[in-house]
């Protein structure tokens, strides 16, 4: 049993150029360098794309590899793709100065618009790393068990605050001797309540729970829209 | 001196600017940077050229200058197309958190007739304007940011000392304080001589840098 952050869709303070008018479901995948979440997020594209309109913005350290990855995979059309370039600190332009990131996300509504859901995918970085309100509706936090079965113990704000937890690779669990049940033993008691889901993104496993919170969120967004 | 001042010039302005180098990039790179000498020369290179025309420009913009024409005139002292559209969309940035900052009519009159960006000097001119600032205040933050973006970002590309960087950008101040006054006065005559009294001072390495650094498949910074 779980609850979710009260606040679904907090007020966005955005001061876009352009006006306001509808616009897309806002979803960050945030967490540690290759735990997974640029295929997180060429598996939510391939279960998502039949139902709903979708772009990808990436956050590229010091490349676009994120992006050619999922343009490589053809996850999605191409203009339905782009890179921020993040300058050396990929949490300060998730959180701190999400400009270039709110840019991103206009300009693709704008130029492969309307969409119904944007999936912003961070530069890997630390634990404490998480997505602005000002930036995402709602956020994913992506560890893997081969990064330490005591990461959700240790907590940490993606960890303890993201709307979804997502523990992937478990395929590797008995490979590096991680605990599943311990990690989703602390999980529970770090979160309070918050979801967490298990996943072997890359064997295709697990990643339809995380399609269906999506849905469930998109649904909501209509329901409040209407 | 005023604390919309410092909000204004504080490199935590959520305007984009961490993103960017000033040109350091390709400096450290190319073996022109390579400690905190050589970043003092690089910066007050940056400082007297197009660190004094941005200063001047946005003064003006400040001072009530048509920001239109400014852009314009900033187009025209701006010969690399990629630092074009890196200024035009540091403003767009700038735009975006000066609104929020200090709502006002000018911003968003600029903002609906540039959707995609007006360039930053001027943006940040008119922002000062709304913020109850002086066209040398609008000057000082920019000579500064000339100075402080490069050695900011060569802390990080090189791992340089911050507590040198910071001596580097100490010892730089009267000159910063200099170049603001020099554009301040040529804003004051573009008031009354038009536009082409700007200054219109370049540096050839920094423009021939940054079209080199676009193109750079793998970069930390994006210009
Ligand atoms: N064994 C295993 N490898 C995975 C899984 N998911 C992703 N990977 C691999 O982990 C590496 C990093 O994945 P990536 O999605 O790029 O991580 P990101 O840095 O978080 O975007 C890649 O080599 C993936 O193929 C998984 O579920 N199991
Ligand atoms: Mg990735």
């Amino acid at each position: 049993m779980h609850q979710d952050h009260p606040e679904v869709f907090p007020q966005r303070h955005t001061m876009s150029a352009s006006g306001g008018g509808r616009r897309a479901l806002r979803v960050g995948l945030g967490g540690p360098v290759g735990s997974g979440k640029t295929a997180t997020v060429a598996a939510l594209c391939r279960a998502l794309r039949d139902e709903v309109a979708i772009g990808v913005v990436t956050n590229d350290i010091y490349t676009r590899e994120d992006a050619d990855f999922l343009l490589r995979q053809a996850v999605l059309a191409p203009e339905r793709i782009t890179a921020v370039e993040t300058g050396a600190c990929p949490h300060t332009a998730i959180r701190d100065d999400i400009s270039a990131n709110l840019e991103a996300v206009e300009d693709l509504e704008e130029q492969a618009g309307p969409l119904d859901l944007v999936l912003l995918e961070s530069g890997g970085d630390n634990l404490t790393a998480t997505f602005s309100k000002g930036l995402v509706d709602v956020q994913i936090f992506v560890i893997d068990v081969a990064g330490g079965d005591d990461i959700p113990r240790k907590g940490g704000p993606g960890v303890t605050t993201s709307d979804l937890l997502v523990v992937n690779k478990v395929d590797l669990a008995e490979h590096v001797g991680a605990d599943l049940d311990r990690m989703a033993t602390d999980a529970a008691a770090q979160r309070g309540g918050l979801p967490t889901v298990f996943t072997s993104v890359a064997r295709g496993q697990g990643i339809e729970p995380v399609a269906a919170w999506i849905r469930e969120r998109l649904a909501r967004k209509a329901a409040g829209a209407a | 001196m005023s604390a919309a001042l410092l909000l204004l010039a504080d490199g935590r302005f959520p305007a984009g600017g961490h993103a960017h180098s000033g040109g350091a990039e390709t400096a450290v790179a190319e073996g022109r940077i390579t400690d905190a000498a050589t970043l003092a020369e690089f910066c007050r290179g940056r400082l007297h050229t197009t660190g004094l025309v941005a200063a001047a420009l946005a003064a003006a913009a400040t001072a009530g200058a048509d920001p239109l024409a400014l852009d314009g005139a900033a187009d025209a002292r701006t010969p690399s197309p990629v630092l074009r559209a890196v200024s035009r969309r540091l403003g767009r940035q700038l735009l975006r958190a000066a609104r929020a900052a200090w709502p006002s009519p000018a911003l968003d009159r600029l903002g609906a007739a540039r959707p995609r960006g007006a360039h930053q000097p001027v943006v940040l001119g008119v922002a000062a304007r709304a913020a109850g600032l002086t066209p040398l205040d609008a000057a000082r933050a920019t000579a500064y940011e000339a100075v402080s973006s490069p050695a900011t970002a060569t802390v990080r590309l090189l791992a340089l000392d911050p507590f040198e960087s910071a001596a580097v950008l100490a010892r730089l101040g009267p000159e910063v304080d200099a170049v603001a006054e020099a554009a301040e006065a040529a804003a004051r005559r573009a008031l009354s001589e038009g536009l082409d009294a700007l200054p219109a001072a370049s540096a050839p390495l920094l423009d021939i840098g940054a079209e080199r650094h676009a193109a750079w498949p793998t970069r930390l910074f994006t210009s």
